[in-house]
C-alpha cells in the first residue's frame, strides 16, 4: 500500500448531536446510516420469523405454533424481509455511497431524501404494530387474491399489510426519483457515465426499476384496498373479475423486485473483487450493459410465476424464452467477475469471501431458476420446496452475502473502524455453510412433493430426514448471522482505526477521511478514468488510457479551499412522513385520524416547499465558515 | 435549488418531474390496462353504451386542453416578468381546471343516479377508479396552481421563480395527456 493516505485527520464526528438531529438531519450519510442500522434490526425480526418456520417443521406433526401463526410467521419473515431488510439495506449503501462515488457534497433533494427514509421507517412501524393488535397479515408476501378478501380474511391483518406496503412504496418511489437525479446530474466534472462506479450504475438501474415497477403495485393494491374497505369487484370471480388480475400486477410489480433486490448485491461484487484482485474488472462495459439488459428483461418475465393459471401455450412460450435469455446478460456478469478474479493478484480480505460466495451461491440459486423457466419442469415443481430453496439461494445467497460482502468493504469508511478479519472470516464460514445446510435440502423437499406454506406434514412420507437437517442447518444460519453482530459491537467499542483507504481501492468514496467530513468533498474532484485513485497511484499501467498520473484523482485536502455551505436540517420531512402515515392508517380507526393526518401532512409539504434549503445558521466550512 | 451545475444542464426539479411522470405513466397505464382487460366482463349493467355522454364529455375535455394553453401562456408570462398576466393566465387555469372537476363531478353524480356505483358492476369499479384517480390528480394540480397564483400576489413569482411554474406546467400538461388517452379509451371506444 505506497499510497499516501489523504490521512485520518481529525474532523469533528458526522455522528455526534443529540436525537434531534438525527430526527431532523438531511446529510445523506447519516440517513444511510438510519436506513442500515434500521434495517439490520429488522433483520433479526425476519430471522426470528423464520427460525420459528423452521423449528415447526423440524419434525413432523409439529406442534410449535398453529397453522393460523404459521402463516402469519412465513407472511411476515418474507414482507420483512424482502421490504424491511433487503431493500432498506441496499437504501442504506446507495444514501451513503452514491454522492460518495459520484463525486457530490448532497444527493439531489435532501430533504426529500429525509423524507424517503421516514415514510419507510413509519410504514415499516405501521406493518409490525400488527403484532401488537394481534391482527397479523397471513396470505404470504404476495397476498394473492381471494386469500386476501374481506371475505375469507375479515380481521385487520390485510390491511395493515396493504396500507403499510403502500406508504413504503411512496418512499420507494420518492427516493427512485432522488437518487435518479443524483446519478444523473450532480456527477463530478468528467465522470462520464462510462466512468461511473459499477456499484452507482447498478444503483441507478435499481432506481429506474423501482420508478416503473411500484406504481403497478400500487395499483394492485389500491384494487385490493378498494375491494376491502369499499365492496368492490375487482377481484371477485362471481362479479365476472378475476383474481389473477392480482397476480399480473403483482408479478409485472414483484419480478422487477427480484432484481431490485439482486443488482445493488451485484454492483458490491463488481467494486470488490477488481479491489482485492488488484485489477480492474474484466469487460467492465459488459457488466454495465448486461445490468441494463437484466433490468429491461426483467419486466418482460412476469407471468413465470404463473404458468399453473394456465395462460396458454403462447403466453407460456414467450415468457418462458423471455426468461431463460435473462440467463445471458446473468452469465455474462458471472464470467466477468470469475475473469477479474483470474490472473489477479488475490487479497483474501474478509469482503472478498463474502463477494466469491456470492457469485457460488447465485450460480446455484441461477441455474435452479433456469430449470423452472421451462413451462413442463415449472409446472412440477411450482410452489414446492425446490421453489424455496431457489429463492434462497438467489435472495441470501445472492443478495444477503453480497450485501454483507458491502457491509464489510464500506464499514471504514462509514464508522472510521475495521471490522475484526478474524471473526469476519469465521461469520463467513459458518453463513456459509449455514446457508447450505437450510436451503440445498430444500432442493430434494420439493422435488419429492414438498409443497410450500404447509405448515405440518404426517410422518413417513420421507421428508423427515432433509427437514431436520434444513433445520439445523437455520440455527448454524443464525450463528453466523449472530457472529456478524458482535463483530459490529466490537468494532464499533474497540475496533482498529480505519485509514482513509484502508483497501488501496480505485473509486472516489476513498479520497477522503473515514468517516468522510459532513461536506464530503473539500475539493470537488475531477475525474479521468473509471478508476481515478489508482491513476494517480500507479500511473496508467493500470489503466488503458491516454492519461497520465496526474490525471489521476489525488486524495482530498484536509480543509476546503473554497467556501462550502451546507443545507440546514428540518423537521417538516418527518413530520409529513407522520402525516402521511397517520392518514394511511388511520383508515382502520376512522375518519378522524385520516383528516388529522392529511391536515399535518399538507401542513408540513407547505413549510417545507417554502423554507429556504439554506438558512442562517447551515452548515458552513471553509473561509469563511464557522462550522469546520 | 440553487445555481449549482448541473451534470446535463437540466435543473434538478425538472429532471425530477420528468422522472416522476415516467413513473406515472406506469400508474395509469395499469388503470388503463384494467380498464380495458375487464372490459364487457361485467355480469350487470348499465354498461358504458348506455350510460356514457360523448357530448358532455367532449365539452370537458375542450375545457381541460385549454387549461393547457393558459399553463404555457402563463410559464411564458412569468419568464418574462409580466406579472398581471401571469395572474390572469393561472387564473385561467384554475377556472378551467376547476369547471372539469365540477363536469366530472356533475358526471359521477349522474351516473351514481342511473344507477352506476362503484360497487355496482366492474364497469362501475374500473371507470370510478380510472377517472377518479386522475381526478385527484387534476384537483393537485389546481392547488398548485392556486399557490403559485397566492405566490403571484405576494409579488413572489418573478422571472427567477419561472422554474417553479415549468415543472408545475410540467405536470399539468402530463396530467392532460393522460385525460385525453383516458378520453379516447373509455369514451370514444366504446
Amino acid at each position: 500500500m505506497s499510497a499516501a493516505p489523504a490521512g485520518t485527520m481529525h474532523h469533528e464526528s458526522i455522528y455526534s448531536g443529540g436525537i434531534a438531529s438525527w430526527l431532523t438531519t438531511v446529510d445523506h450519510k447519516r440517513i444511510g446510516v438510519m436506513y442500515g442500522v434500521t434495517a439490520l434490526l429488522y433483520f433479526i425480526v425476519g430471522g426470528v420469523e423464520a427460525l420459528i418456520i423452521r423449528l415447526q417443521l423440524a419434525t413432523p406433526e409439529g406442534t410449535v405454533v398453529g397453522a393460523e401463526v404459521y402463516n402469519q410467521m412465513f407472511t411476515m419473515h418474507g414482507t420483512t424481509m424482502v421490504f424491511l431488510v433487503l431493500m432498506p439495506l441496499a437504501a442504506a449503501m446507495f444514501n451513503f455511497l452514491i454522492p460518495l462515488m459520484v463525486g457530490a457534497r448532497d444527493v439531489a433533494f435532501p430533504r426529500l431524501n429525509a423524507f424517503s427514509f421516514w415514510t419507510w421507517f413509519f410504514g415499516a412501524i405501521l406493518l409490525n404494530l400488527a403484532f401488537f393488535v394481534n391482527q397479523v397479515p397471513d396470505a404470504g408476501w404476495f397476498g394473492y387474491a381471494n386469500l386476501t378478501s374481506k371475505q375469507y380474511n375479515p380481521g385487520l391483518g390485510i390491511d395493515f399489510w396493504v396500507l403499510s406496503l403502500q406508504i413504503m412504496g411512496i418512499a420507494s418511489i420518492a427516493s427512485g426519483i432522488n437518487f435518479t437525479v443524483t446519478t444523473l446530474n450532480m456527477r463530478a466534472p468528467g465522470m462520464s457515465l462510462m466512468r461511473m462506479p459499477l456499484f452507482v450504475w447498478m444503483a441507478l438501474i435499481v432506481q429506474i426499476l423501482m420508478l416503473l415497477a411500484f406504481p403497478v403495485i400500487t395499483v394492485g393494491l389500491v384494487f385490493l384496498l378498494f375491494d376491502r374497505f369499499f365492496d368492490t369487484n375487482f377481484y371477485v370471480a362471481a362479479a365476472g373479475g378475476t383474481p389473477v388480475l392480482w397476480q399480473h400486477l403483482f408479478w409485472i410489480f414483484g419480478h422487477p423486485e427480484v432484481y431490485i433486490l439482486i443488482l445493488p448485491s451485484f454492483g458490491v461484487v463488481s467494486e470488490i473483487l477488481p479491489t482485492f484482485s488488484r485489477k480492474p474488472l474484466f469487460g467492465a462495459p459488459f457488466v454495465i450493459f448486461s445490468g441494463i439488459l437484466i433490468g429491461f428483461l426483467g419486466f418482460g418475465v412476469w407471468s413465470h410465476h404463473m404458468f399453473t393459471t394456465g395462460l396458454g401455450p403462447i403466453a407460456d412460450t414467450a415468457f418462458s424464452l423471455g426468461t431463460m435469455l435473462i440467463a445471458i446478460p446473468t452469465g455474462v456478469k458471472i464470467f466477468n467477475w470469475i475473469g477479474t478474479l483470474w490472473g489477479g493478484t488475490i487479497v483474501m480480505r474478509t469482503p472478498l469471501y463474502f463477494a466469491v460466495g456470492m457469485i457460488a451461491l447465485f450460480i446455484v440459486g441461477g441455474l435452479s431458476g433456469i430449470m423452472h423457466a421451462s413451462t413442463p419442469i415449472d409446472l412440477q415443481q411450482h410452489d414446492s420446496y425446490f421453489v424455496v430453496a431457489h429463492l434462497h439461494y438467489v435472495f441470501f445467497g445472492g443478495t444477503v452475502f453480497g450485501l454483507f460482502a458491502g457491509v464489510y468493504y464500506w464499514w471504514p469508511k462509514v464508522t472510521g473502524r475495521m471490522l475484526g478479519e478474524g471473526l469476519g472470516k469465521l461469520n463467513f464460514w459458518v453463513m456459509f455453510l449455514g446457508m447450505n445446510l437450510t436451503f440445498f435440502p430444500m432442493h430434494f423437499l420439493g422435488l419429492d412433493g414438498m409443497a410450500r406454506r404447509i405448515y405440518t406434514y404426517p410422518a413417513g412420507v420421507g421428508w423427515e430426514q432433509w427437514n431436520i437437517v434444513a433445520t439445523i442447518g437455520a440455527f448454524v444460519l443464525s450463528i453466523g448471522v449472530l457472529l456478524f453482530y458482535i463483530n459490529v459491537v466490537r468494532s464499533l467499542r474497540s475496533g482498529e482505526p480505519a485509514a482513509a483507504d484502508p483497501w488501496d481501492a480505485a473509486t472516489l468514496e476513498w479520497s477522503m477521511s473515514s468517516p468522510p467530513p459532513e461536506y464530503n468533498f473539500a475539493v470537488i474532484p475531477t475525474v479521468n478514468s473509471a478508476r481515478p485513485l489508482w491513476l494517480h497511484k500507479y500511473g496508467p499501467t493500470r489503466d488503458i488510457s491516454k492519461h497520465t498520473k496526474e490525471d489521476g484523482t489525488p486524495p482530498q485536502p484536509d480543509h476546503p479551499v473554497e467556501r462550502v455551505e451546507l443545507p440546514s436540517p428540518s423537521h417538516w420531512p418527518l413530520i409529513a412522513a407522520a402525516g402521511l402515515t397517520l392518514a394511511g392508517g388511520g383508515t382502520m380507526i376512522g375518519l378522524l385520524p385520516v383528516l388529522i393526518g392529511a391536515a399535518v401532512l399538507v401542513v408540513a409539504v407547505y413549510r417545507w416547499a417554502f423554507q429556504p434549503l439554506e438558512r442562517p445558521g447551515n452548515p458552513v466550512f471553509g473561509p469563511g465558515g464557522g462550522s469546520g | 435549488m440553487s445555481a449549482h451545475a448541473t451534470t446535463f444542464a437540466v435543473p434538478h426539479r425538472k429532471m425530477a418531474m420528468w422522472v416522476f411522470i415516467g413513473s406515472e405513466c406506469m400508474f395509469f397505464g395499469s388503470l388503463i390496462a384494467t380498464y380495458l382487460s375487464y372490459k364487457g366482463k361485467s355480469v350487470a349493467g348499465p354498461t358504458p353504451a348506455e350510460i356514457l355522454n360523448i357530448p358532455l364529455t367532449s365539452v370537458s375535455t375542450f375545457v381541460l386542453l385549454m387549461s393547457s394553453l393558459a399553463m404555457v401562456l402563463a410559464l411564458d408570462a412569468v419568464q418574462r416578468d409580466h406579472t398581471d398576466q401571469a395572474k390572469l393566465w393561472l387564473g385561467g387555469v384554475i377556472v378551467l381546471g376547476g369547471l372539469f372537476l365540477a363536469g366530472q363531478v356533475y358526471e359521477f353524480s349522474h351516473f351514481y343516479h342511473e344507477g352506476l356505483t362503484l360497487q355496482q358492476n366492474l364497469f362501475g369499479s374500473t371507470f370510478f377508479v380510472l377517472t377518479g384517480f386522475h381526478g385527484a390528480h387534476v384537483t393537485v394540480g389546481v392547488i398548485w396552481m392556486a399557490t403559485l397564483l397566492f405566490m403571484a400576489f405576494r409579488g413572489k413569482l418573478g422571472p427567477e421563480q419561472s422554474l417553479d411554474v415549468e415543472v408545475a406546467g410540467l405536470y399539468w400538461h402530463f396530467v392532460d395527456v393522460v385525460w385525453i388517452v383516458i378520453f379516447t379509451v373509455v369514451y370514444l371506444i366504446q
